[in-house]
């Protein structure tokens, strides 16, 4: 396969893989805040194709799991009755990318069914997860945006202007270098209220994520800058008189669009990850909006780590994703034509 | 050289006069000092509070703070703790001393592990096993440490193979010095594995790409045709062709011993400069917060100090551009 079709095929998976999480209503089967006070902590429900006299289903099945009498945590499946997974049928409402308002789900049925499990009040796990990547996976990308945007102006300002003023902007980008990132999120997110409500938090985090990742990209966009403002044509253009945000625009940020794709690669699944750190030390997205991070928090208690295994489960939904980034993000950087693998991935 | 060293040290005194101000900067943004919950506090008197306040100078302006702090930490003073109610400089030196512990174990672990490895897969580039492991580090690379470190602790936890949380067992100082040394050894198990997988790849790959492009070099080519033996020719001459990438790579891995752990410890219960750390954020003690960013980044600049030095030793390139400046 050529670079190209593979770079096709990556982003192709990639977008499908966002556009599921986008859809997070419809593959979901419930509302992520939706409780169910009688399956606290259900463990995930197993899908049956064979019932239990040896006949084959085409349409899986499973059985109705409930609490042991006396017991608060452990489960006994109802084998008497197998109930059938039925598939798009209508359910608890949503909004498709918040706008258009549907009730259909991929699959349900008569009895709650829990293919991830349930947390603490009930709240299956699967549509948490969903729900919770359209926050996580938004905010690396918002976050992301910003970085760059930040980045891009910074950068392209001191390579345009040089002199002093180049020479003040890389100083303060070294200083951001120097500080251990993490620290640098905490600080700024310690100078921030802390506790607000969901949207207003969302923002904040993802305003102090794009804030902390600047000045690598501007010290890269510099550099392409430095170079691209003594190229001919530019100085030819220069020369009939073009001004200076004529020849920004025209010639020379056109000449960073590379860098900025293939770090944009880098940063998305570093900011999806500082969001999920942050959530999960509480000072990011709070309950009952689920997000990556904040679904793990509940591990930190001793008892969930020894009975509720699949409470870890959220913490693999990343997987794919930060696999799609890493791919996109070699090839980028293959067809760049620089064989540095290692570069990609110093920055944490 | 004088020269040289000159410009690297003042650079690095520029960096941390530069993240002190910025923390400071940062904390007097920050809505409410330590001393506004105990308003809260119905057994504190106001008056009793405003004596407080006045001990600490938390309300004069930042800039007499800030040169109060800075007079003091030329004179070895890291300020005062508010919620320990003691200096900062012995809490922060016996978490540090934890922090280290785990973090030097994990270093030297992966730079043992690496650079074998990185010669060994560039030696094959393109061949199964080099790939092989391309795939596994890239694996490794895409797992972070707070998935891999809950991970690990869950599997620790069911199977009650390793003790999980804190650094010692209970009734620690009753055991025998051998018993001591084990047990410690028994709990950094889990997260020195953890710091050793996120550090691995990224190291690995620099070690294998670095080797990989020296092995290239003419020269090399002829010294293997004058029939020297692989072992020699990959690990004397490739390896000391690839220092250069290799020492800055090491300067980092000095720079981030203090900081780099702060997640992986807070998961594992760590009683390291980590939790301390985040601890002190949330509660606002104020110099806890700026002593420990500025221990962490005095260990940053050092390690890119070192690797500065190292290079000036190493590459005759960076000796001949410094002289001829």
């Amino acid at each position: 396969m050529s670079t190209r079709s593979r770079l096709l095929l990556c982003v192709a998976v990639l977008a499908a893989l966002h556009l599921g999480v986008a859809c997070a209503g419809f593959f979901a089967p419930y509302d992520p805040a939706a409780q169910d006070r009688e399956h606290p902590y259900a463990p995930p429900m197993r899908l049956h194709f064979v019932d239990g006299q040896g006949g084959l289903h085409l349409r899986p099945f499973f059985y109705a799991q409930a609490l042991r009498s006396g017991s608060f945590d452990a489960y006994e499946e109802n084998r008497t009755r197998a109930i059938p997974v039925k598939f798009f049928i209508s359910g608890a409402p949503y909004r498709v990318l918040g706008v258009l308002p549907l009730r259909m789900h991929l699959f349900g049925g008569d009895v709650p069914v829990y293919l991830l499990g349930s947390d603490g009040y009930g709240r299956d796990l699967l549509s948490r997860v969903l729900f919770g990547g359209q926050v996580s996976l938004l905010a690396g990308l918002i976050g992301a945006g910003l970085t760059l945007s930040i980045g891009l102006c910074i950068g392209a300002a001191a390579g345009f202007w040089g002199g002093w003023k180049d020479e003040a902007l890389m100083r303060v980008a070294e200083l951001f270098l120097a500080l251990p990132w993490i620290y640098l999120l905490f600080a700024m997110r310690a100078f921030l209220p802390l506790a607000v409500p969901p949207l207003k938090a969302f923002l904040l985090v993802i305003m102090v994520i794009g804030a902390v990742g600047w000045a690598r990209p501007a010290r890269m966009v510099r550099g392409i800058v430095l170079s691209a403002k003594e190229r001919d044509f530019v100085r030819a253009a220069r020369g009939f008189g073009a001004s200076g945000g004529y020849l920004l625009r025209q010639h020379i940020l056109p000449e960073t669009a590379s860098v900025v794709l293939t770090q944009a690669a880098i940063l998305v699944p570093q900011f999806v990850l500082a969001e999920m750190t942050l959530s999960f030390l509480g000072l990011g997205v709070p309950e009952p909006v689920p997000s990556w991070g904040n679904m793990l928090a509940s591990l930190q208690h001793y008892n969930v780590l020894v009975s509720y295994w699949w409470m870890y489960l959220p913490a693999l939904a990343m997987v794919p994703f930060f696999l799609g980034y890493l791919v996109l993000a070699s090839l980028l950087q293959g067809s760049r034509g620089t064989s540095k693998i290692g570069e990609v991935f110093g920055g944490v | 050289m004088t020269r040289f060293l000159v410009r690297r040290l003042a650079h690095a005194a520029f960096l941390l006069l530069g993240v002190s101000l910025l923390a400071f900067l940062f904390s007097t943004l920050a809505p409410g000092n330590y001393f506004d919950e105990m308003r809260l506090n119905p057994q504190i008197s106001a008056e009793r509070l405003s004596a407080l306040r006045a001990e600490y100078q938390v309300d004069r302006p930042m800039v007499v703070r800030y040169a109060r702090w800075a007079s003091a930490l030329l004179h070895g003073d890291l300020g005062f703790s508010f919620a320990y109610n003691t200096p900062v400089a012995p809490l922060l030196w016996t978490r540090a001393r934890n922090t280290l512990l785990l973090t030097g174990t994990a270093t030297v672990l992966v730079w043992i592990l690496a650079l074998p490895l990185g010669v060994w897969s560039a030696e094959r580039l393109g061949r199964p096993a080099d790939v092989a492991l391309s795939w596994a580090t890239a694996v490794l690379l895409i797992i972070p440490d707070l998935t891999l470190a809950l991970g690990l602790l869950v599997l620790a936890v069911r199977s009650e193979w390793l003790p999980t949380g804190g650094m010692v067992s209970v009734g620690f100082d009753g055991f025998s010095a051998a018993h001591k040394i084990r047990d410690v050894a028994l709990h950094m198990v889990l997260p020195v594995t953890v710091l050793v997988a996120a550090a691995l790849p990224v190291l690995l790959r620099h070690v294998r790409a670095a080797v990989a492009e020296a092995l290239e070099v003419p020269f090399l080519r002829a010294a293997e045709g004058h029939g020297i033996s692989r072992r020699r020719l990959l690990y004397r001459y490739a390896l000391a062709a690839a220092a250069h990438p290799l020492i800055a790579l090491f300067g980092f891995s000095l720079g981030t011993l203090l900081s780099g752990s702060l997640l992986v410890e807070v998961v594992m219960s760590w009683p390291g400069l980590g939790p301390f750390l985040l601890e002190a954020i949330l509660a606002r003690d104020l110099y806890v917060v700026i002593g420990g960013v500025l221990l962490s980044t005095l260990f940053l600049v050092t390690g890119n100090f070192v690797a500065d030095l190292l290079l000036y030793w190493a590459d005759p390139r960076i000796r001949s551009e410094a002289a001829g400046r």
